[in-house]
């Protein structure tokens, strides 16, 4: 493997993940549980897509073979992607969504504040950008699991339950392979075992703010450094790649 | 409907600020659970687009308004005497930004 194909395929791993989790903020849409949270949701959404763009943007460009950031996004199948398994579970209700989110963006809050200083120029300074998004967001989900924890007696046994539900999904987020080896030499990836640590205080404290319990990690599901997804991400592309689907290079 | 309970959370209302230095003026208001959220929505509803750069909220229920009822006491009187308008008093010849 070349560091070219390294760098391309560390790219849509991180434009995937935001591209997969902003289509599912984007289900949101008109569904938020107040008219507040719906609008804050659906600017998480634009949010993350905005991040997507950037890296399918540079991993097209990177490829050289004249493709778009729209041609990686709509016109890959689900074995082509990358995204963390996380990204991809479904919305469940407002507790699931704020669990899910919460763990990625805390996930993405400690690798983006690692790869502000990667050697890589473009990735460098979309972390640095992305990074005032990620604390916005991870503020929000962060406060919510606050509230949703130390909430009711019915809220507090749901969002337990979800973090439950999610947890075997969050070993996947700091695997790493040979694509990660090459890039950390090159100063342009970052280790995430020392993502993991950050990630770990992050999440052990809102837990504990929250009177949550942290799940015990037991089997992990991974797989999204080979391209396998669980059983959502198919139905999730369909849906999102519809239109270019049913009606190829349409235009407006 | 008097059963009908509001499960929105509170009313807060929001000023921006748009400048340093500059007054913060009221955008509007929302609902939320407690002033973090409240601050976090004034955030999501009204600075979106560089709006602001200082955001207050308050509850709504902290304001204390003047009532329509009382615009004739609390708004009339200085009609009637013209020297507290400025424009009551002849500006002398020659006086420069006034």
């Amino acid at each position: 493997m070349t560091q070219q194909d390294a760098l391309i395929n560390y790219c849509l791993r991180l434009g995937d993940s935001s591209l997969i989790l902003g289509q599912r903020m984007a289900e949101w849409c008109s569904n938020g549980p107040t008219l507040e949270e719906d609008i804050a949701l659906t600017n998480v959404s634009l949010d993350l897509f905005g991040q997507a763009r950037t890296m399918l943007a540079y991993a097209a460009n990177l490829e050289g073979k004249g493709k778009t950031e729209d041609d990686l996004a709509y016109r890959r199948s689900e074995r082509e992607y990358y995204n963390t398994l996380l990204s991809e579970r479904p919305n469940g209700h407002f507790g699931d969504t704020i669990a899910r989110n919460f763990l990625h963006d805390a996930f993405l809050y400690h690798l983006y504040t690692a790869l502000k200083n990667s050697k890589d120029e473009t990735i460098a300074a979309h972390a640095a950008k992305s990074i005032k998004e990620i604390a916005y967001h991870l503020r929000h989900t962060g406060e919510w699991v606050v509230r949703l924890g130390d909430g009711t007696e019915e809220s507090h046994q749901k969002i337990q339950q979800s973090f439950d539900d999610l947890w075997m999904f969050t070993g996947d987020l700091f695997e790493m392979n040979e694509v990660d080896e090459l890039l950390i030499k090159a100063g342009i990836a970052v280790d995430l075992n020392e993502v993991k640590k950050n990630w770990d205080s992050t999440v052990n404290e809102v837990l504990q703010r929250a009177t949550l319990q942290r799940p015990k990690d037991d089997y992990m599901q991974t797989g999204r450094l080979q391209g396998m997804h669980s059983e959502y991400l198919g139905h999730l592309l369909t849906d999102m790649q519809y239109l270019q689907r049913a009606y190829p290079d349409a235009t407006w | 409907m008097d059963n009908i309970k509001d499960n929105q959370g509170d009313v807060w209302e929001v000023f921006v600020q748009s400048k340093p230095g500059l007054p913060h003026k009221h955008a509007g208001s929302l609902h939320a659970t407690d002033k973090e959220m409240a601050l976090q929505n004034a955030r999501d509803l009204y600075t979106r687009r560089n709006e602001g750069t200082c955001i207050w909220v308050v509850p709504s229920n902290f304001i204390v308004s003047s009532l329509p009822e009382d615009s004739e006491s609390f708004f009339d009187p200085s009609d009637d005497k013209i020297y507290r308008h400025p424009t009551h008093y002849v500006m002398p010849e020659g006086a420069k930004h006034i």
